[in-house]
């Protein structure tokens, strides 16, 4: 198969979401900041949504399902993403800093 | 001349030719918004300053965005670049800005999980994931349709009605939510 078609492959996509998911993890494990958390989880969302949508392309029998399944993401994510940003900023209101060291009233 | 004739200059002009030459295209094309994704992602993941991480992911947005398009969904490929780049970056730039971290401080990967731990526990979920979806095989059923617009905004009136509404629901609720939490403890 030549690297020119690698657009026709199922498995180029799978490829891609798994390691854009990695990247989410691993951004999600190391940063300490709110918003960098939140970056990192918004491609985790994007590498499960281009899994959907590449299965939806090479082997659904219906081809919409799986777009609409990707648009209802979307909403869930632009959802998650204005919560998380007030949250931050109603922690920076409070503790001065998005740092998530500093956050540490509940350790007693 | 001849428009089959497939000798001279013009010669992938003719409909073999210029049909291998626009799918070499698309595959160049498919190449470059492929590596726009990864490096997006890296730096999305990677930069010392927030600001830079956002852009890197705005990269990365744009890139699906294209894949989307490699998957014969314009439809969901426009709603990515309204949605994510266009509003889900910007309003994570005014987060950014508003809760200012100090600019002197880095906000690159750090703590005890950064480095090799941090890789090697990433990595392993990537090659997991990747083994798996490459030992699968997978079966592949007939289309019953090509997934236009015009189905999905039907099924999303018919069949899908029901979630249409939860989710603008969800929306609303989280609006609202969302200004009640930032509003708290303002002063005026």
């Amino acid at each position: 198969m030549s690297i020119l078609s690698l657009h026709n492959s199922l498995n180029t996509y799978l490829i891609l979401a798994a390691i854009l998911f990695g990247m989410g993890v691993y951004g999600l494990v190391t940063r300490r900041t709110l918003v960098g958390m939140l970056i990192a989880s918004e491609l985790i969302l994007a590498g499960a949504s281009i899994n959907f949508m590449a299965f939806n392309r090479f082997t659904a029998p219906d081809p919409t399902i799986g777009q609409i399944f990707t648009l209802f993401i979307m909403a869930i994510a632009a959802a998650e993403a204005a919560i998380g940003l007030s949250i931050t900023i109603a922690v920076y209101r409070n503790y001065k800093s998005v740092d998530t060291e500093d956050m540490v009233d509940l350790q007693g | 001349m001849n428009p089959t004739d497939a000798s001279g200059i013009l010669g992938f002009f003719t409909a073999d030719g210029f049909a291998g030459y626009a799918d070499a295209l698309a595959g160049i094309v498919f190449l470059i918004m492929l590596a726009t994704t990864l490096i997006g992602g890296i730096i999305a993941c990677n930069a010392e300053r927030l600001v830079r991480a956002v852009a890197g992911l705005a990269l990365c947005f744009i890139g699906v965005a294209a894949i989307y398009y490699y998957l014969n969904s314009p439809f969901v490929a426009m709603m990515q670049m309204l949605i994510y780049v266009g509003a889900v970056c910007i309003t994570i730039a005014f987060a950014i800005m508003l809760a200012a971290p100090e600019d002197n401080k880095k906000q690159g990967p750090s703590g005890a999980l950064s480095g090799p731990l941090g890789m090697i526990t990433a990595g392993l979920v990537t090659i997991g994931m990747i083994g798996l979806a490459l030992n699968t095989k997978f079966e592949v059923m007939p289309k019953i349709n090509m997934g236009e617009v015009k189905l999905i905004g039907a099924e999303l009136l018919t069949s899908y009605s029901m979630v249409f509404e939860l989710v603008s629901i969800v929306l609303l609720i989280a609006i609202i939510g969302s200004l009640v939490i930032a509003r708290h403890g303002r002063s005026k």
